[in-house]
């Protein structure tokens, strides 16, 4: 079946997108391509199923969500995951004295809302994003990004409930410490 | 479950509420805590706004392409 070329125009504008959004998931770059790619292919095999539906980006995402959790399953099986660190790793032990108190207490974020509609903050996310390790970073993704439950992102990843809770954890206070530091710090978040 | 928990403690029972339901003492407990710690107050609020924008992440209105 010949694709119209507009359509196949319309969803090859996307694939920076989704590459960005495949790579923040996945963590390598060929692995993104490739799903990109058949994410891609799906897409312009499946006009009809669009057909309708508002909005192309959203569309596409939803496919490339499954080739990505595809991919993670497919990844797995070639070698079982490592457990990216424990729970007691030096980065959370040092946020916290010897009774379990705070070192340093946390302080109130000034305007988190306004962070909300700032394009530079999402950037500023996606940086913090890239310095986790890459499973828990993965692990991360799929719980708030996509919505998994635990329960699933366990089988995918192939480890236990604890583990996976333990990784999340790590992931919210590396991601928490690091957004302090990159925009919630000392100054003033840029405004339009 | 016990009432006291410490700061790290808290930390920790926190991200896993985010993760799975907490039972009953635990939701106490932390309750008890946050009520005598404002620092894990602050640190839940920033949990729940954490989660607030990794799900926007890559929402049309961010994007550099859209």
């Amino acid at each position: 079946m010949k694709v119209p070329d507009e359509f196949r125009l319309r969803v090859e504008q996307q694939r920076n997108y989704l590459l960005r959004y495949a790579r923040l998931q996945l963590r390598d770059r060929d692995l993104a391509e490739d799903v990109v790619q058949d994410t891609l292919l799906a897409a312009l095999g499946g006009e009809a199923s669009f057909a309708g539906r508002s909005n192309l980006r959203t569309w596409l995402t939803g496919i490339l969500k499954h080739k990505i959790i595809d991919a993670i399953r497919r990844a797995r099986r070639d070698s079982a995951v490592s457990l990216d660190a424990q729970d007691d790793a030096a980065d959370v032990q040092e946020l916290f004295d010897g009774r379990g108190h705070w070192a340093d207490r946390p302080r109130s974020w000034d305007h988190p809302e306004a962070a909300l509609e700032q394009a530079q903050f999402f950037a500023v996310l996606e940086t913090c994003l890239a310095q986790l390790p890459v499973n828990t970073a993965r692990a991360f993704m799929m719980r708030e990004h996509m919505g998994l439950e635990t329960e699933d992102i366990c089988k995918e990843l192939g480890i236990t409930p604890t583990n996976c809770w333990v990784m999340l954890y790590r992931a919210r206070m590396a991601l928490r410490l690091c957004l302090e530091g990159r925009w919630f710090g000392a100054q003033e978040p840029p405004r339009r | 479950m016990k009432l006291m928990l410490t700061c790290r403690e808290v930390t920790r029972l926190v991200s896993q509420g985010l993760d799975r339901d907490l039972g009953f003492g635990e939701r106490v407990a932390l309750r008890v805590h946050f009520a005598v710690c404002r620092g894990c107050g602050t640190f839940n609020r920033q949990m729940n706004f954490l989660r607030d924008a990794v799900k926007r992440l890559g929402d049309a209105e961010h994007s550099p392409e859209s």
